[in-house]
């Protein structure tokens, strides 16, 4: 095991991925001259030059259209966006085009391409680049999303996105960049679609992933305290699902609570709540409840930025309404 | 030896000039047949038809090496046909059979055939610019000799992303033909009443790119401007902007009543038919007559017709289609 950040883990699967296919590169802004808007890219442009680590204007819809095309030609982009806010410009790109190359064209043109960068609120921002687009990308069939938390998940499963032959969706988070936690030495891939139990317990089955499940770990640290253990599943990619994994902890649990960084109508929470009740129904002692996003633009000032954003304390309070002990 | 013909002063190629005419006349009676199809009802949704267009994609398509890449708008069924996709297999897509060109899966917007290198037909308006700029990245990246040609309506042009493509395509040079099928309506509305400029052409200066203008009626002056502007983007691996001044006969699909155009202008275009023209000059430089023009019709309109026959006669795709293509590697 090596110990490194998130952002080395990300850095590291594009260099091995570049290194072992020349069909792979990567563009978008600020990735070569300026070693990356966060540093993920920090030395590509050094080992691989400018021919596959290519600065972007400030064009997203653009250049993620460059990438399709490119794709469709049978080159393998790796298409960084700043943040995601700014991928809404290539949403035509992302939605229209990529989403629906394979299927349109009955198969002829699959569209190997994976669009990466920062997802949901970093820290006082305000609206426009704090939003979290789980629930826009994860709605569109054609997209596979992956969204980690930690370093050795980022490595695993970027270097998988980037052998995938879909468009692969992957949300990262500026607050994680920094992130250290161990890496395996050697080859390192994670399947896409599986989810990870991280935790182990009898009393309530929690569901999270991405950036907010760090504060899931934390409640669910300050639940043992209290005497409630729980199962932590980090779902790690959330198209395609690892469904089963959340059934059948939800089926020895007999009760759920999903943390989501995602705004509470239409989310990604709601669908798996859905799930849940449908194939757990049987097996539920309580309601399903949502730890969710206050369903507002993501304001600036930091108190109000706090309130907006799921909470160890929404967390606890969640608990308590599905163990009957508020 | 005998000295070759010339028409206004270029040297023509009898063989070149009756393979252009089949050509156009072909397209238009493909494009007829469609028509009827759809008023049939044997499909639905959207036709966009080219008739009124054809000089442009037969002499730019003449220019053309297999291995070039094409992408366009959702007017689009006779370019597939020109990049080599067979007919049947368009008329089998416009109705949406198993035998399509797309498998049934993508219709009258979005023929597509990887083998010719036709890489759609797309349904959103100046989508296709991104793409072309990344299929010419890839021809750069690859160090092919292949070019792309990106046709665009004349509306795309006042697209975003239609900009940001052509900025990229000329910063990082690479070998792109943008043409710009201006038929002067951008679905109902007149294209002058939505830019304040009076060419689009002129759009290309905006980044250097090179530029040109071309009656594109005339499928001698498109093959005589194309051979040397395709030349160019292969040579030099740089975009080339071409406004190509054109015009529909029909409405920007089936179900355009035309409200917004007089019949006379209609009629004055037709004047100037594509293959009106052609004719003529066929006939003055005795390299065909009347009865050669009346054989040639007789025997298209039967291999179009063979074509619609073999569209009904193919099986529409399985049901377990439905699921499939979703992703990659599925089965």
């Amino acid at each position: 095991m090596k110990t490194m950040t998130i952002r080395e883990a990300l850095g590291e699967a594009m260099q091995e991925e570049m290194e072992r296919d020349p069909k792979v590169f990567l563009m978008g802004e600020e990735v070569a001259e300026y070693d990356g808007a966060y540093k993920v890219s920090r030395g590509l442009l050094k080992t691989f030059g400018p021919k596959r680590v290519i600065d972007t204007p400030i064009s997203e819809g653009g250049f993620a259209g460059v990438g399709v095309g490119a794709a469709m030609a049978g080159l393998r982009p790796i298409v960084e966006m700043m943040t995601w806010n700014f991928a809404i410009q290539a949403f035509d790109q992302i939605i229209n085009h990529a989403a629906k190359m394979n299927y349109m064209s009955g198969g002829q043109f699959p569209v190997p391409i994976v669009f990466r960068g920062p997802n949901g609120a970093a820290h006082m921002l305000s609206a426009q680049h704090s939003q979290n687009l789980d629930p826009l990308l994860t709605n569109v069939p054609g997209l596979k999303v992956i969204s980690v938390a930690n370093p050795s998940d980022a490595k695993g499963l970027l270097k998988s996105a980037i052998r995938d032959n879909n468009p692969v969706v992957f949300l990262e988070s500026e607050m994680l960049y920094a992130l250290k936690g161990e890496v395996p030495e050697g080859e390192h891939l994670i399947p896409i679609g599986q989810g990870k139990l991280c935790q182990e317990g009898n009393d309530v089955t929690i569901v999270s992933w991405g950036k907010i499940s760090r504060v899931a770990i934390e409640a669910v640290s300050q639940l043992a305290e209290q005497g409630v253990s729980c199962d932590l599943i980090d779902l790690r990619t959330l198209v395609p699902m690892d469904e089963a994994l959340v059934f059948a902890s939800v089926r020895k649990t007999h009760r759920a609570v999903i943390v989501e960084e995602n705004w509470p109508f239409a989310s990604v929470g709601a669908q798996i709540s859905d799930r849940i009740q449908h194939e757990c129904f049987d097996d539920l002692d309580a309601p399903v409840e949502r730890v969710s996003q206050e369903p507002v633009p993501v304001p600036y000032s930091e108190g109000l930025e706090h309130l907006a954003l799921p909470s160890v304390d929404k967390i606890l309070a969640a608990v308590k309404r599905v163990t009957y002990k508020s | 030896m005998k000295a070759p013909k010339t028409l206004r002063n270029v040297a023509v190629d009898r063989e070149l000039m009756v393979d252009m005419y089949r050509k156009m006349l072909f397209f238009r009676r493909f494009e007829e047949r469609a028509n009827l199809a759809y008023t049939q009802q044997k499909f639905s949704g959207f036709c966009h038809l080219h008739i009124g267009q054809e000089a442009l994609n037969v002499g730019v398509q003449t220019c053309l090496q297999p291995d070039d890449y094409v992408i366009s708008g959702y007017r689009s069924h006779t370019q597939a046909i020109a990049k080599g996709i067979p007919a049947q297999k368009v008329f089998a897509e416009l109705l949406g059979k198993s035998e399509g060109c797309s498998s049934g899966k993508g219709g009258s917007m979005h023929m597509f055939s990887k083998e010719h290198r036709f890489f759609g037909g797309h349904g959103i308006v100046g989508g296709q610019a991104p793409l072309a700029v990344g299929m010419a990245f890839k021809v750069n990246y690859e160090q092919e000799n292949s070019i792309v040609v990106c046709y665009l309506g004349d509306a795309a042009m006042n697209q975003g992303q239609v900009f940001e493509a052509m900025n990229i395509a000329a910063t990082w040079k690479v070998p792109v033909l943008f043409i710009i099928e201006n038929n002067l309506y951008g679905m109902g509305t007149a294209i002058h009443r939505t830019t304040s400029i009076d060419h689009l052409y002129k759009r290309a200066l905006a980044f250097d790119m090179k530029h040109s203008m071309i009656d594109a009626m005339n499928v001698l002056t498109v093959y005589e401007h194309m051979k040397s502007t395709v030349a160019f983007v292969r040579k030099n691996k740089e975009p080339f902007l071409v406004e190509a001044m054109t015009y529909r006969y029909k409405g920007h699909s089936v179900s355009d009543a035309g409200t917004y155009r007089t019949k006379e202008e209609v009629e004055e275009y037709q004047k100037r038919d594509p293959i009106l023209q052609l004719q003529e000059d066929l006939a003055r430089l005795d390299f065909a007559d009347d009865d050669a023009f009346k054989a040639w019709d007789k025997e298209i309109r039967e291999q179009v017709k063979e074509a619609e026959a073999f569209a009904e006669a193919s099986p529409p795709p399985d049901e377990r289609e439905l699921w499939t293509n979703v992703f990659a590697d599925e089965t």
